[in-house]
């Protein structure tokens, strides 16, 4: 997998044509599609953990919400006393300049790249060392703790939300914004599946598919498994950060617990696309986030009020059917396309056992 | 920081009475859930939604002009019946998955009953009025709403009779069968199916009552399921499967525990206390499992 | 593998072009049409309250469109409005706006609920220059950051309840007073709350107990036991309905004592139907009421608002479908006077809007405000087992007088 094929150049250099040209193309769509960057993005990440590492985190949406506080303070407090910003009712108007703004939002996305990573690392020793679902309620408890004790506090806006720097209005062009969110998210989309694919092609992905796999046997074969679920949640950790911090921006507005650890969407549409398209797969998430979004764009609105419904119901159709993902049930149906090898005369013996 | 309370002795009674009477409330929703835990292995985000559903029930009556208090008799009687149904539609096909599954399955059927409750009773908040006036200890500086030593005393009954009734009738037996090992109960005769179906219909009734009494007690809105879910989660981790005494006592902890936090820390980190808690007791035990190279199952 | 990803990504660009082509065709004055977009919570948290706004917003489009229409330059156009549910998340709020205008080009916004949600939508339609007027964002700070095109019929928040304070020192003697206070943890309240923080400092009184409540609250014994202890002179509570609801629940069942209770919501909350005679004497802050004299030539006064909107909906209206109904009356009074559809007109028009609606007079401040209009109180006031809302300030409206103190439960039948 670490030669890249010629194949694979083309549909590489097709999807980032594509992806550049996009926002041209779609010009109306591209607030949707910088959600399906950072929906894919988020997808991918958590397939990491989810998907490889069979860590089923609910608690992604932490660092999600850490990293879209943090890029907005940063912006802030870089330029302005960050406490007089949130101060709630705001009497005083700050206006940032163009140059500030980039400024802030560069260094402010570093930081929110930076510290949840650090954050995962800490408290990833306390709660890996979880397993099965004791992992997955500690991380959703996590997630909802945050977003409760973050509208708890002062300086970040508390109950009263966090507006974040409206986007400099000397840039007169009102496409300006949307084209800046797009390519920012489009970058750290295409970073992340680098990475992804890097890991894909390397050792670790076989060490996360071990602990994935058996754990005890994982250790017993001297793999320090803490270690490396340890670095595996941080690479997450990593990109959700940039994908909050993107995302604050682009909404313009904080709310504790509805954007900012927004454990019950975000959190919850992140496992469910990575499922959709199928755990443990490079692809899996991609598609599923893609279906999702589209699905989601598609239906969502003219099914006035009842879209929860929809998506309740979705949930469990997906677990229950096809908890294997779009892959998962190609992959049974066409398994000469990924690679393995069938013998007919196997599969009707185990037929006739049946 | 509110230090108010060591200031006041008298608040402090206030508030152990007022954590207990609400800690047994948990209990009881508790006990549903670890009944169900330990039977099928289920692990059921909705169960907060099913005690929610139980006190629309219960305000139902009260819009028709019968006594809410009925609800306790009624409300599980039609919750036994959503939960059957609920296993025969959905939960019977991930009993014998992978955990995970059956918790994002739950979460899904939490996201529908929200959404249809809010539908059918709309999104404001309601109230069952019981009437039941209020009592005063220690010349009126403390006071104890009688819904709520109803509500207490209720779960206290109910709780004591499933004892009993999983003792000594046959079902009853059946599902302790069940528990202890599916499969050599299965050969031995029981119908495992049935037990199942049972099982999750007592903890939906168990939830049924313990809504009836929210709704005289607290209010009842679609959206607050999740912390109700949470916390008996979180008495069953301490508790331990099957071991009422334990239940009630950690139930009762648990509520002492978030009337003091509500006091100390303030009331906008009560919620986010609860769940904290609940990472720490899941990481405490996780270290203390660790020493002896084991981990929590 | 790769086949199957390249036939998937021609599969999506083929829809993404046919939503592209489809979208386009939309446009802000279709025939006789003038279309107005607005994202509503229809579920959620917010959704009842988002119902109330989406009643009075679909109960002003017909009566004007019954009764003319809107005259621009010398044709007749009719009201139309575009929905899409909120979900009452800011997040999807911020996303439908920019859906709204981009993709189905609307060119007039109406608010959605929440002033939270108003925080969200605001920077999208400020970017694209659309005017919206808003009926249910009343937190201070959207009229402190400048915007141009956002217009809100509604006092600012922190209005609510400061008369409340000053009456509650006009009934100590002038002499200041303790407040104890509990605010939800959201946009709206936390600027209630900053209302009676300078209430509170303006007249020297103390705050003793200041609490915020969580979103999910269901459960406020820890802050009346603390009021109960400390015994204030004033109690305020804010919380959406959710607040207003827990807060008259407890109180009778804890049975606490204070001369003074100010709350918000109370009647959307249907206070007085849901706790009959334990809700009587609260103080609530209203941006409306059915007894005001204010008239206008579409809805009559506010008495008539009352009887037709009941008749058409089956519920007494809340003042949150009042002033929704009257931000429409709004825009027909700004396009005919704009005489055109140029979106500067029209916010030109807007920004020097000074007219009487049954809800009361609209004139909007600097910041987009309303400033027209003041707040008033009422309280519920009870006659055997029917309780009302009484209006009791300011004494211009005032149909009752005041009631203070709260008896004591104990004195209480």
């Amino acid at each position: 997998m670490n030669t890249v094929k010629q194949k694979d150049l083309i549909l590489y250099s097709g999807l980032i044509i594509l992806g550049l040209a996009a926002p041209f193309l779609f010009s109306a769509f591209k607030v949707q599609l910088t959600y399906l960057c950072v929906l894919i993005v988020l997808a991918m990440t958590w397939n990491l953990q989810g998907g490889e590492m069979g860590y089923n985190s609910f608690g992604n949406i932490l660092f999600y919400g850490l990293g879209m506080y943090l890029t907005a303070s940063v912006q802030v407090g870089m330029f302005f006393p960050l406490a007089e910003w949130t101060e709630s009712g705001g009497e005083k108007t700050f206006v940032h300049t163009t140059a500030q703004y980039f400024q802030g939002i560069g260094v402010g996305l570093l930081v929110a790249a930076i510290v949840p990573t650090i954050v995962a690392g800490a408290i990833g020793y306390a709660i890996l060392g979880l397993r099965g679902h004791y992992f997955a309620i500690c991380t959703l408890g996590l997630g909802i703790a945050a977003g409760e004790i973050a509208g708890g506090i002062e300086i970040i806006g508390a109950g009263q939300g966090f507006t974040t720097p409206p986007f400099p209005s000397e840039i007169v062009d009102p496409e300006a914004r949307g084209q800046f969110f797009y390519f920012l998210s489009f970058l750290v989309l295409v970073l992340a599946f680098v990475f992804v694919k890097y890991i894909y092609g390397s050792r670790f992905r076989l060490i996360l598919n071990a602990i994935r796999d058996n754990e005890d046997k994982a250790e017993a074969m001297g793999i320090q498994t803490m270690k490396y679920k340890i670095v595996g949640w941080m690479c997450s950790a990593f990109f959700c950060g940039l994908a909050g911090g993107i995302m604050g921006g682009l909404i313009g507005y904080i709310d504790s617990t509805d954007v900012a650890f927004d454990g019950r969407e975000m959190g919850v549409f992140m496992v469910l696309m990575a499922i959709l398209g199928g755990k443990g797969t490079l692809w899996g998430p991609i598609i599923g986030a893609t279906l999702f979004h589209f699905f989601k764009e598609g239906l969502w609105t003219f099914i006035l009020g009842w879209q929860y419904v929809a998506l309740g119901v979705l949930i469990v159709v997906i677990v229950v059917y096809f908890p294997e993902g779009l892959m998962g049930w190609l992959r049974e149906k066409y398994p000469d396309r990924f690679g393995e090898v069938i013998d007919e005369k196997d599969r009707k013996a185990q037929v006739e056992i049946k | 920081m509110d230090l108010l309370i060591f200031q006041a002795p008298i608040l402090m009674v206030q508030a152990s009475l007022d954590g207990i009477l609400l800690g047994i409330l948990f209990a009881l929703i508790a006990y549903g859930m670890a009944l169900q835990w330990g039977v099928m292995n289920i692990i059921n985000i909705a169960q907060g939604d099913l005690v929610i559903l139980g006190g629309y029930i219960a305000y139902t009556m009260y819009l028709v002009g019968i006594h809410p208090a009925w609800g306790v008799i009624v409300s599980p009687i039609i919750m036994y019946f959503v939960g059957w149904a609920l296993y025969k539609l959905v939960i019977n096909k991930v009993v014998d998955r992978d955990l995970f599954i059956s918790i994002l399955a739950t979460f899904g059927i939490a996201i529908v009953f929200q959404q249809l409750m809010n539908f059918v009773f709309g999104a404001d908040v309601v109230v069952a009025q019981s009437e039941y006036g209020t009592t005063m200890l220690f010349d009126n500086s403390v006071t104890l709403p009688n819904s709520k030593i109803f509500a207490a005393f209720i779960s206290v009954i109910y709780a004591i009779g499933l004892v009993i009734y999983m003792r000594r009738s046959r079902l009853g037996r059946a599902i302790r069968a069940t528990a202890q090992n599916a499969r050599a109960a299965k050969i031995l005769g029981v119908d495992t199916e049935k037990v199942y179906a049972a099982t999750f219909g007592i903890n939906a009734a168990l939830c049924g009552i313990a809504g009836a009494l929210i709704s005289i007690t607290l209010t009842l809105h679609p959206y607050v399921g999740l912390p109700y879910t949470v916390r008996s989660f979180m008495i069953v981790i301490v508790a331990g499967l099957g071991n009422l005494p334990a239940v009630a006592l950690s139930g009762m902890g648990l509520g002492l525990f978030e009337e003091f936090a509500d006091y100390i820390l303030g009331t906008e980190f009560r919620i986010g206390a609860v769940f904290m808690l609940l990472v720490f007791i899941l990481v405490y035990r996780r270290f203390k499992l660790s020493k002896k190279r084991e981990y929590l199952k | 593998m790769n086949k199957l990803v390249k036939l998937f990504t021609i599969f999506i660009s083929a829809i993404t072009l046919t939503i592209a082509s489809i979208s386009s065709s939309f446009a802000k004055v279709e025939g006789e049409y003038i279309v107005l977009g607005s994202a509503i919570s229809l579920t959620g948290k917010y959704s009842s309250n988002g119902v109330h706004t989406q009643n009075g917003y679909n109960m002003a489009v017909e009566r004007i469109n019954k009764m003319g229409g809107v005259n621009v330059g010398g044709k007749s156009y009719k009201f139309e409005i575009i929905y899409y549910d909120d979900e009452s998340n800011p997040k999807r709020a911020a996303q439908l706006a920019e859906r709204l205008i981009k993709q189905d080009g609307v060119h007039y916004m109406l608010g959605p609920y929440s002033s939270g949600l108003t925080k969200a939508i605001a920077p999208v339609t400020e970017k694209y220059k659309i005017p919206m007027v808003e009926a249910n964002g009343a937190s201070r700070s959207l009229f402190t950051k400048g915007y141009k095109y956002l217009f809100a019929v509604l006092s600012p928040a922190n209005q609510y309840l400061e008369v409340a304070i000053d009456l509650a020192v006009e009934k100590n003697g002038g002499k200041p007073v303790r407040i104890a206070q509990a605010f939800e943890q959201d946009a709206f309240s936390q600027d209630v709350r900053l209302g009676i923080l300078d209430a509170a400092k303006r007249t020297g009184s103390e705050i003793i107990i200041d609490d915020k409540l969580p979103k999910e609250l269901n459960d406020m014994a820890a802050t009346l036991a603390k009021v109960k202890a400390t015994k204030p002179d004033v109690l305020v509570v804010s919380g959406h309905t959710k607040g207003a609801l827990t807060a008259i629940r407890q109180i009778s069942e804890m049975k606490v004592d204070v001369p003074m209770l100010a709350m918000t919501h109370c009647d959307a909350a249907k206070l007085s139907k849901q706790h009959g005679k334990n809700s009587e004497y609260a103080l609530c802050a209203s941006q409306w009421h059915k007894n005001l004299s204010y008239k206008d030539k579409f809805f009559g006064g506010g008495k008539k608002y009352d009887r037709d909107f009941k008749k058409e909906f089956g519920y007494a209206p809340p003042y949150q479908s009042a002033e929704s109904s009257a931000a429409l009356l709004v825009f027909k009074d700004a396009f005919e006077r704009a005489n055109s559809f140029d979106r500067d007109k029209v916010r030109d028009a807007l920004k020097t809007t000074d007219m009487q609606t049954f809800y009361g007079n609209i004139k909007f401040g600097p910041g987009g405000q309303n400033v027209a209009k003041p707040m008033i109180l009422f309280q519920v006031r009870c006659k055997g087992d029917t309780c009302e809302n009484k209006v009791v300030a300011p004494t211009k409206w005032a149909s009752d007088k005041f009631y203070h103190p709260i008896p004591k439960w104990s004195e209480r039948s």
